[in-house]
């Protein structure tokens, strides 16, 4: 295992049994997160990336493959022997316990003068000043979100899980987050592993993605990378519309309406704010979609031309 | 009337007339004079209360206290296990909770001596002890305090388990992966998250167990023998034995503010009742 990476998953594969029949959740994953990067892991619900996190967690255990951290093999490990920590999907905050309480529980083997410290600190961070005597009831949902990132972070993790920690939040305040999240990550400097479902969360955030699909990896690197150069068709379809025109792929807001191209007839259009969504028949019957200014008079019957830039076509295997 | 009043008139009524109307005439009772042989006579007195100071009595309460406490306390420590194995079981939880009540399709009366058919000189156990070589004279397990106590575990168990398996059932399986993500082991995460997440199950499982064992008197009676005298026991016999009704209300009365104190003790701030 290279230094620089954190984290590695060795061909791991996770199968569930329920009533005789075999499920395989994760299919022969093999990933390698490199430290201190902001790892997202992509896909639609029910393709494993949850699983994945609960493995390395160590909540589930592969049925075959290993699990490094830091160059020890900890697939075997419980839970509770493995330096990572989980922000869960509801947060899972205990009720019973202040944010003192809850940040303090997993700081129980440190000395008491230590402990007080870690916790103003880590509360400051997340900007909970003067809430430790709360209880999680007594929070907002945005609150609730900040004390499980600092009930984790306290505790100084080789690798931060993070389990679709957004999705709780109002839409609102997702976005505000995003930001917060990445920025807190940048000055804690932890390796976060970040399981989303939601393409713009994972484009705006990461440095690294890996796309799943049905238990299995479909591509791994940047955000750039992963949008303009999707190895796969269900990567491409994945992350944000794509027109399919004879096999190549072109993003809706890459097609440009010319006096001259391919023909077209307008289908539909959409007001969008600031930008117009355009429906298109293609000569030949091919349906397309183009993303034009929101200044532009475009009618439905209309024949139009199409054109873009070939550097902007993808090919997938 | 609202026809929802109109529906809860008769249950009302029932309440009044079989729980308040008895209690009146306790009341009522404790405050005259015996009879020759049995019932009640003027004049009104509170000599059945200042009666109730006598240490006599006061040993006989705190015994009662002790055997209700300790068969709560086991009924607590056998029946948290049990509570947990059910709440975790999935699909079979429905069967594990019909068998922790079937008991309840038997009178206890004839439970309770099935317990004796058990525990006495020549029953099963010691009988099969003897046989075996194992004991040469049988064991005392009948008539004892701890057989009073078993018989309250065996029979309250059940009022244990319920309230607890609720609380249980609810309790979110991501609060205990979040213990252990923090590092807790198992007995930590047990006490740190489970046990006080439980804690109105424990209250009310306690309460439900407490109070009748403070009351009991069948129990006592049948496994107990002479020996194991308990306030229901003492109640019983100056409505019968003794003839003196008087007194076994006002006995009756302090064994009922005892129980609604410590009731209302165990209700924390802004908590419902149970």
């Amino acid at each position: 295992m290279p230094p620089e990476m954190v984290l590695e998953l060795r061909r791991v594969s996770k199968d569930f049994a329920s009533h005789k029949e075999v499920t395989r959740a994760v299919n022969d994953v093999s990933l390698e997160v490199p430290r201190g990067a902001f790892f997202s892991l992509l896909g639609p619900s029910g393709c494993g990336k949850t699983t994945i996190l609960r493995m390395v967690a160590g909540f589930e255990a592969p049925t075959s493959g290993e699990v490094w951290l830091n160059a020890q093999r900890i697939d075997a490990l419980p839970p509770y022997q493995r330096n990572v920590n989980t922000v869960f999907q509801s947060y899972a905050l205990f009720p019973h316990l202040t944010v003192q309480g809850n940040i303090e529980f997993g700081l129980r083997r440190s000395a008491s003068s230590d402990i007080d410290k870690r916790v103003r600190e880590v509360l400051q961070q997340v900007r909970l000043e003067g809430k430790a005597s709360r209880k999680p009831s007594e929070l907002s949902g945005g609150e609730r979100q900040r004390v499980a990132l600092a009930r984790a972070i306290v505790l100084q993790p080789d690798v931060l899980l993070l389990d679709e920690p957004l999705s709780a939040l109002d839409p609102q305040l997702r976005k505000q987050v995003r930001s917060e999240l990445r920025d807190l990550q940048r000055r804690v400097g932890v390796t976060f592993l970040f399981v989303t479902h939601d393409q713009e969360e994972a484009l705006s955030m990461s440095d690294q993605i890996a796309v799943m699909n049905a238990g299995a990896l479909e591509q791994v690197g940047t955000p750039q990378e992963i949008y303009a150069r999707p190895r796969t068709r269900f990567v491409a379809d994945f992350l944000g519309a794509m027109n399919w025109i004879d096999g190549i792929g072109v993003r809706p807001e890459s097609i440009n309406i010319c006096p001259e191209g391919r023909k077209a007839v307008v289908t539909g259009v959409t007001y969008l704010g600031s930008f117009c969504h355009i429906a298109m028949n293609l000569e030949g019957g091919e349906a397309i979609q183009a993303q034009v200014a929101a200044g532009s008079t475009f009618a439905a019957g209309q024949s139009v031309c199409v054109t873009w830039n070939p550097e902007d076509e993808v090919r997938v295997s | 009337m609202k026809l929802r009043n109109a529906f809860l008139a008769p249950t009302a009524m029932l309440m009044a007339i079989t729980m308040l109307a008895p209690l009146a005439i306790i009341v009522v009772y404790s405050l005259l004079t015996r009879g020759a042989y049995g019932g009640v006579e003027l004049p009104w007195t509170i000599e059945n209360f200042t009666r109730l100071w006598d240490p006599v009595y006061g040993v006989i309460f705190l015994r009662s206290f002790w055997i209700a406490a300790v068969a709560t306390a086991l009924c607590l420590v056998l029946g948290f296990p049990l509570a947990m194995f059910i709440a975790r079981s999935g699909s079979r939880k429905n069967l594990y909770l019909s068998l922790v009540i079937l008991p309840f399709w038997t009178s206890f009366l004839i439970r309770t001596y099935a317990w004796m058919f058990l525990l006495r000189d020549t029953g099963i156990i010691n009988s099969v002890l003897q046989a075996l070589g194992i004991i040469r004279e049988p064991l005392p397990l009948l008539y004892n305090d701890g057989a009073v106590i078993l018989g309250l575990v065996y029979g309250f168990l059940p009022f244990m388990v319920l309230p607890l398996y609720a609380t249980l059932e609810r309790l979110d399986p991501s609060l205990l992966e979040a213990a252990a993500d923090l590092g807790a082991r198992p007995w930590r995460a047990f006490q740190g998250v489970t046990l006080p997440l439980c804690a109105p199950g424990i209250r009310a499982g306690a309460i439900l167990v407490f109070v009748p064992c403070l009351g009991t008197y069948l129990t006592s009676d049948l496994l107990g023998g002479s020996k194991t005298v308990l306030i229901g026991n003492l109640v019983q016999n100056q409505f019968t034995a003794s003839r003196d009704w008087p007194f076994g209300a006002a006995l009756s009365l302090a064994l009922m503010a005892i129980a609604m104190v410590l009731l209302f003790a165990a209700r924390r701030k802004g908590e419902e009742l149970l």
